[in-house]
């Protein structure tokens, strides 16, 4: 038997936005139907773990170490808040919403069925 | 509240410096936010506390603080801040206290962190800008409650006494150096929000 699929959330404590990070997540692996997939959270809490990591900022999310929101190339690794782009242009401490859920839809749909968006009539 | 030595003079982002007693001077409230280049949650903030800048410009002193070490944080450095108040981001004053003093004294918990003072000197609003920072249509001032800052600066400039003088600031906590590491006071609670 496979052991189920694991989002891994990497967080430094220094940074408050993990907390609505995960919120988040969960919210919207309930909104895809992703059921059987388990959340982890890392903490990284020094530089050196930071730079090993790849860590550009708290909240990120990998699945099996690939980042599921993609960071700027220009970001640089650190114990810091990670900001990200809104699709209207604008910052925020947590990713945009839908490009999270069709992060989350493009690598979990093969494996489990996934409920369309909220609001959709299939 | 308990009244900090307010008054400080900094260099500018764009040249110069600047004082409180300067930006204030006539003015029935200023407001002074601690903010920053690097922070999620300050740059979310941002373009809001810029509307309220420029409407009140006329009747209220409005003044920013980067006191944040850009040795740990080379995205708060001075030439960062130049570089973004030389494209137009900043609609006040945006000022660089590299040796954390300014924030030694007025004692911010977060970036962005709001105070507001009045004509007497005393600190009659602090906290956030508003209710919450992912919020549209808290852009604009169309009457919406939770703008906080705003309601305190009409208070303020109506003459009565401020209705919510005090809110929980979130956002990244002030980047101390080793030598104010003592004030290190970890993350605010956003899980609270």
């Amino acid at each position: 038997m496979s052991a189920s699929p694991t989002i891994e959330l990497l967080a430094w404590s220094g940074c408050p936005s993990h907390t609505a990070a995960e919120r988040e997540l969960r919210g919207i692996l309930d909104e895809l139907g992703v059921t059987d997939v388990s959340i982890v959270t890392t903490w990284i809490e020094d530089d050196a773990t930071a730079a090993e990591r790849r860590f550009v900022g708290s909240p990120t999310l990998r699945v099996d170490d690939e980042e599921l929101i993609p960071p700027d190339p220009s970001d640089t690794f650190a114990l810091t808040c990670r900001v990200y782009r809104l699709a209207d242009g604008g910052f925020s401490p947590t990713p945009d919403p839908e490009q999270l859920r069709r992060a989350l839809a493009d690598r979990f749909a093969t494996t489990q069925r996934v409920a369309p968006p909220r609001g959709r009539q299939e | 509240m308990t009244q900090p030595d307010l008054d400080f003079t900094l260099p500018a982002a764009g040249g110069g410096e600047v004082s409180f007693r300067e930006i204030s001077a006539g003015k029935p409230a200023t407001v002074v936010v601690f903010t920053c280049n690097h922070c999620p949650y300050a740059r979310a903030w941002h373009d809001r506390l810029q509307d309220v800048a420029r409407d009140y410009a006329d009747r209220v002193g409005f003044v920013q603080i980067n006191s944040n070490d850009a040795t740990r944080y080379p995205k708060d450095s001075f030439e960062m801040m130049e570089a973004r108040v030389a494209a137009g981001e900043f609609a006040t004053p945006y000022l660089w206290d590299e040796s954390q003093e300014v924030a030694r004294a007025w004692v911010p918990k977060a970036t962005p962190h709001v105070f507001v003072v009045d004509a007497n000197g005393d600190i009659v609003y602090e906290g956030a800008p508003d209710g919450y920072h992912g919020a549209p249509e808290l852009r604009q001032w169309r009457g919406e409650p939770g703008q906080w800052l705003r309601e305190a600066l009409d208070d303020v400039l109506d003459g009565r006494e401020v209705a919510r003088p005090r809110t929980e600031p979130i956002g990244c906590s002030i980047r101390w150096n080793a030598a104010n590491a003592e004030l290190d006071q970890g993350p605010s609670p956003a899980e609270l929000w």
